[in-house]
C-alpha cells in the first residue's frame, strides 16, 4: 500500500525529517488560499499514485496567484498516466542548490534491509541504477540489531556528500530506517532531499510504501491507505470482494485460484491468441459465494467477450466452486457472456455432476478450456 | 527416493488445535504422514485425531523425537512459531503453510535460519510431498505418483497442474516441494536443486517459477555449472503487465527489464534448462530429458 505525498510528508514530518510548509487543497480556489497563505513562489503538485508526476505535467511552480489559479485548474481533474487527479498540495518551493536521494527498502536478494544514498538526486533514482549503478551507496542492515549510527554516516560519506552536511543527511537516513523499521515499511524515500544555500536539508518530496501484510498492526497508516486508493472502479471493486485483482486491455476474462496457475492461464490465453482481460485469483479455500462475486467482478468489464474458469483444487472444493457458478448464472435469463469451466483437484468430480452445463461450457484440461475461450471471444470479436 | 521427507519424518504441528491445522493433520494422517504431536500454548495434555498436543515445541520434540514441524498458525504470530521451531534442537525441517507473514518477520527469521542447520520451506507454500510415503503441508495427495522426477515450484497450484501433467504420461515424483512465493522464504531454489542433484533416484528436475525477483535467474546459473541432472521448466507471468503486483508479494515485475518472464526463460535456456510454453509442453521435455 503506498502513501500519498502529502500523508508521507506529514508521517516523516512528525518524525523529524524536516519538510517545506504545505497545504492539501481539493479546489481550484482552495489552491488558490493554501498559495497566498504560504507565500509565493509555491509547487502545486498532483497527488496520485505516479511516479514522474513533473515530466506528466502533473507539477508546475508559480510565482502568484494568477499563475496559481491557472495551474490548479489544469491539474485538479486532469487524468495522470491513467489516475484522476482529485487533489494537489500547495508547497513551498525550496530554493535549493544541491538534490541527493536516501532512501531503505527490502532488498529481497539477501532477505535484509538496505539503506541508499545517492547524490545523483533529483532525478529517477530506477535510471540512475540501472545506468551508473556505483552512483548509489548502499549499506546492508541486519534486521536482529537495527541500523547502528555508524552504518548511517558510512553510508553517507560513502556516497560522497558533503562533510558539511553528512550528519545531518545520515540523521534523516536514520530516522527513515526507523520509521522503515516501525511503520512496516516497504520502500521510505527521499527524492529529492533538497539542500539550501544555508545548508539546510529539506524534504522535498516523500514516498512510504507499507507491507499490505503488516497493516493489521498498522490500523493508522491502512486508514490513511483507504483515503488514498485511486485505482479505478473494478479495481475498488475487487478490493471490496478482497480478490487479488488486476485489469488488463484484452477481451478473455479470466478467474482461477491461485497465483502461479492464473498467470499461467493468462500466458496460455496469450499462447493461443487471445488477450486476457484480467487476472482474477479468488485464493485458497474459496466458498460459493465468492466465486459467484469473482464472477460478477468479470461480467462487470465491459471488455470482456468470454471467460474462463480455471480451478485446480488442493483447499479449494470443486462442488463449492461448481455451486458458486450456478448461483452466479442462474439469476440470468440469458448468460452475458459465454463461461468456460474446468476444475480439477479436491471433489473435482462432486463439481463436475454439480454444475449447470446448460449454463456453461466444460472442458476436461487446462489447454482444451483456454482454447475454447479463446475462440469464443473472437468470435465475438468477428 | 526422496529429499527432506522420507518414512523417518516425524512431524509436530504448530496450530493443530485450529482448523486449517485439525483439517490438514487429519488429511496428512490419511495419506501415512507420521504426525507425532501437536505444539499449541495452553492446550497441552490434549489430543487432536488421535495425536497429543503439547504447550512448547520443545516440550513435543523432547517427547515424541519428532523431527520436522510444520506451522498452522495465523500470519501475526508465524515468524514467532518459526523462531520456536528454529530454537527446538532436533528439527531438520520446518514447514510454513501460513499465508500473508509481514515481509520483515520473515527477513528476522531469514537472519536466525542462517545461525542453523535447518531447512525451512515456506512461508505461504503448500509444502512438500513424498509421494506413497509422506506428506507435510496442503498438497492434495491424489494426483501424486512415486516415481523420478524431483519438482521445486514457486506457487502451490501451479505445482498442481504440473503434476498433474507429469502423472497423466506415466511420469511420477522422487518428492515435490512447493517453496512459496513470497519476497523472503527459507529453502530456496537452489537449495533444492542441490538436494536433488544428490539424491540418485531423482533422475529429471522440473522448475517451476514466476515474474519478480531473480532467484530463477540465479538457480539457472548454478543449474549450469553444478548439475548433472537435467532441469526442465516453467516461467508463469509472460503476459503480467510492469508495475503490478500479480498475487503473490514477489510477483511483480519492475520497469527496467530484470525479473521478467524473458529475462528467466532466456537465462535458464541458455544454462541448458528447456523451458515449455505450456505445462503439457513441460512433460513433453521431462520425457526427452529421461
Amino acid at each position: 500500500m503506498r502513501l500519498h505525498e502529502y500523508q508521507a510528508k506529514q508521517v516523516f514530518a512528525d518524525a523529524g525529517v524536516p519538510t517545506p510548509a504545505s497545504r492539501l487543497a481539493e479546489t481550484v480556489e482552495e489552491a488558490v488560499a493554501a498559495a497566498d497563505e504560504i507565500g509565493y513562489p509555491v509547487a502545486i503538485k498532483a497527488q496520485v499514485h505516479v511516479g514522474g508526476r513533473g515530466k506528466a505535467g502533473g507539477i508546475e511552480l508559480v510565482e502568484n496567484a494568477e499563475e496559481a489559479r491557472e495551474a490548479a485548474e489544469n491539474i485538479i481533474g486532469m487524468d495522470l498516466k491513467g489516475y484522476h487527479v482529485r487533489t494537489v498540495l500547495v508547497e513551498e518551493a525550496v530554493d535549493f542548490v544541491n538534490e541527493l536521494y536516501v532512501g531503505v527498502t527490502m532488498d529481497r536478494g539477501e532477505g535484509k534491509p538496505v539503506a541508499m544514498v545517492s547524490t545523483k538526486g533529483g532525478v529517477n533514482i530506477e535510471e540512475v541504477a540501472e545506468e551508473d549503478p556505483d552512483a548509489i551507496a548502499r549499506e546492508h542492515i541486519d534486521p536482529a540489531f537495527g541500523m547502528h549510527p555508524f552504518q548511517a554516516r558510512k553510508v553517507v560519506y560513502d556516497a560522497g556528500v558533503d562533510r558539511n552536511l553528512a550528519n545531518d543527511v545520515a540523521r534523516v537516513l536514520q530516522t527513515l530506517y526507523q520509521l522503515w523499521d516501525d511503520r512496516d515499511g516497504s520502500d521510505v524515500e527521499v527524492n529529492p532531499l533538497m539542500i539550501t544555500s544555508d545548508d539546510e536539508v529539506i524534504a522535498a518530496d516523500a514516498v512510504m510504501n507499507i507491507d499490505d501484510d503488516a497493516l493489521f498492526r498498522q490500523p493508522e497508516l491502512a486508514e490513511m491507505g483507504e483515503e488514498a486508493a485511486d485505482g479505478d472502479e473494478l479495481e475498488q471493486k475487487a478490493d471490496e470482494y478482497g480478490f487479488d485483482y488486476v485489469r488488463l486491455s484484452g477481451n478473455v476474462g479470466i478467474i482461477g485460484n491461485g497465483a502461479g496457475l492464473v498467470m499461467t492461464t493468462l500466458d496460455l490465453v496469450d499462447h493461443y491468441g487471445g488477450a486476457p482481460a484480467n487476472f482474477l485469483d479468488v485464493g485458497g479455500g474459496a466458498k460459493a459465494d465468492r466465486i459467484a462475486n469473482a464472477l460478477d467482478m468479470v461480467f462487470s468489464d465491459e471488455n470482456v467477450d468470454s471467460v474462463v474458469f480455471n480451478i485446480f483444487g488442493g483447499i479449494t472444493r470443486g462442488d463449492e466452486v461448481a455451486q458458486g457458478i450456478n448461483q452466479a448464472l442462474e439469476q440470468f435469463d440469458e448468460i452475458p457472456k459465454p463461461v468456460v469451466v474446468r476444475l480439477a483437484g479436491t471433489n473435482a468430480a462432486e463439481g463436475m455432476e454439480i454444475l449447470n452445463e446448460d449454463l456453461v461450457t466444460v472442458e476436461h484440461t487446462l489447454e482444451d478450456a483456454v482454447q475454447r475461450a479463446v475462440d469464443y471471444a473472437g468470435e465475438v470479436d468477428k | 527416493m526422496s529429499v527432506l521427507v522420507d518414512e523417518n519424518t516425524r512431524v509436530v504441528v504448530q496450530g493443530i488445535t485450529g482448523g486449517e491445522g485439525k483439517f490438514h493433520t487429519e488429511q496428512m494422517l490419511e495419506y501415512g504422514t507420521n504426525v507425532a504431536a501437536g505444539a499449541v500454548p495452553g492446550r497441552g495434555g490434549q489430543e487432536v485425531a488421535g495425536v497429543p498436543v503439547y504447550d512448547t515445541v520443545h516440550q513435543a520434540v523432547e517427547a515424541e523425537d519428532a523431527n520436522a514441524s510444520v506451522v498452522f498458525v495465523p500470519p501475526a504470530f508465524a515468524a514467532d512459531a518459526c523462531f520456536e521451531a528454529l530454537d527446538a534442537k532436533g528439527l531438520d525441517l520446518v514447514v510454513a503453510i501460513t499465508e500473508g507473514v509481514p515481509t520483515q518477520d520473515m527477513s528476522r527469521v531469514y537472519r536466525k535460519l542462517q545461525e542453523t542447520d535447518t531447512y525451512l520451506v515456506g512461508p505461504n507454500c503448500p509444502g512438500l510431498i513424498t509421494p506413497g510415503v509422506a506428506k507435510l503441508g496442503i498438497l492434495p495427495g491424489n494426483i501424486f505418483s512415486s516415481g523420478n522426477v524431483g519438482l521445486v515450484s514457486r506457487s502451490g497450484t501451479l505445482t498442481y497442474q504440473v503434476v498433474d501433467n507429469l502423472t497423466d504420461r506415466g511420469l511420477g515424483q522422487t518428492t515435490a516441494i512447493g517453496i512459496g512465493g513470497d519476497p523472503i522464504i527459507g529453502t530456496g531454489f537452489i537449495d533444492a536443486l542441490e538436494l536433488f542433484e544428490a539424491d540418485p533416484d531423482t533422475h529429471a528436475v522440473v522448475m517451476c517459477g514466476e515474474i519478480g525477483g531473480e532467484d530463477e535467474e540465479e538457480a539457472a546459473r548454478y543449474i549450469g555449472a553444478n548439475m548433472d541432472t537435467p532441469v526442465a521448466g516453467f516461467i508463469a507471468g509472460r503476459t503480467a503487465p510492469p508495475g503490478k503486483r500479480m498475487g503473490h508479494a514477489g510477483a511483480i515485475v519492475s520497469g527496467s527489464g530484470t525479473g521478467t518472464a524473458q529475462s528467466k526463460i532466456t537465462a535458464l535456456e541458455n544454462n541448458g534448462v528447456p523451458v515449455g510454453d505450456t505445462p503439457e509442453e513441460v512433460a513433453d521435455h521431462v520425457e526427452d530429458l529421461l
